[in-house]
């Protein structure tokens, strides 16, 4: 029984650190600020529930005690970190970051520009 | 078996962390380098979860939780900051 639960931990702590090569391949490689945002805080969000989640059932069967902190931080991280990037990316957005060259639409340009003509 | 995966994992962790500090120095603007403070943030929390299977302790799970709180407030106020060049307006007639 620990046995099974110690696979499915080791399990999913490589599924996490592997997110995490993923993203900071992602965040080396994409042309422009906004899809940088879009890799690094999707995945490293999913990646780091992966890994949280794989810590307490190891924790569960190794000393049988069930930890709530770290389910409170997963609660916490799943919260919080999609704001964040969302923060980050309309900052970006109206300090005037310019987009990758070959972004073929601006939605929100448009949008204002059709505000203002009002 | 299974001090090999946290071995692995740790590894994998440090050298994503490595690419982010890459991006950290060379960002061509500001909001890149918040983008890779917040994501060595969440790569922290972790690390830090791993080590503490690692020195098979439950002492530090105390720390995941503030560093995630802590690394919410920062990138909000950066940003903050970048928007209104400002982080607590002291306007009282808003």
């Amino acid at each position: 029984m620990i046995e099974t639960f110690k696979l499915i931990a080791g399990i999913l702590i490589l599924l996490g650190a592997f997110l995490f090569l993923a993203s900071t391949l992602g965040v080396i490689r994409l042309p422009d600020v906004y899809t940088r945002n879009h890799a690094a805080s999707k995945s490293t969000t999913l990646g780091v529930t992966s890994i949280l989640i794989g810590t307490c059932i190891y924790f569960y069967a190794q000393h049988g005690h069930f930890n709530s902190r770290l389910i409170l931080a997963i609660f916490f991280i799943l919260l919080t970190a999609p704001v964040a990037g969302h923060l980050i990316s309309r900052a970006a957005y109206n300090t005037n970051v310019k987009l990758w060259k070959n972004s073929s639409e601006d939605d929100l340009e448009k949008a204002r520009m059709a505000k203002r003509k009002e | 078996m299974f001090s090999i995966i946290i071995q692995i994992a740790l590894i994998c962790i440090s050298l994503s962390m490595l690419g982010l500090v890459y991006r950290l120095i060379k960002g061509p603007s500001t909001p890149d380098r918040v983008v890779a403070l917040d994501a060595i943030g969440i790569n922290l929390i972790a690390l830090i979860a791993l080590l503490s299977i690692s020195l098979d302790t439950s002492a530090y799970l105390e720390a995941i939780l503030l560093l995630a709180i802590v690394s919410f407030i920062g990138t909000t106020a950066f940003s903050k900051f970048l928007e209104k060049e400002d982080i607590i307006e002291h306007d009282r007639n808003l």
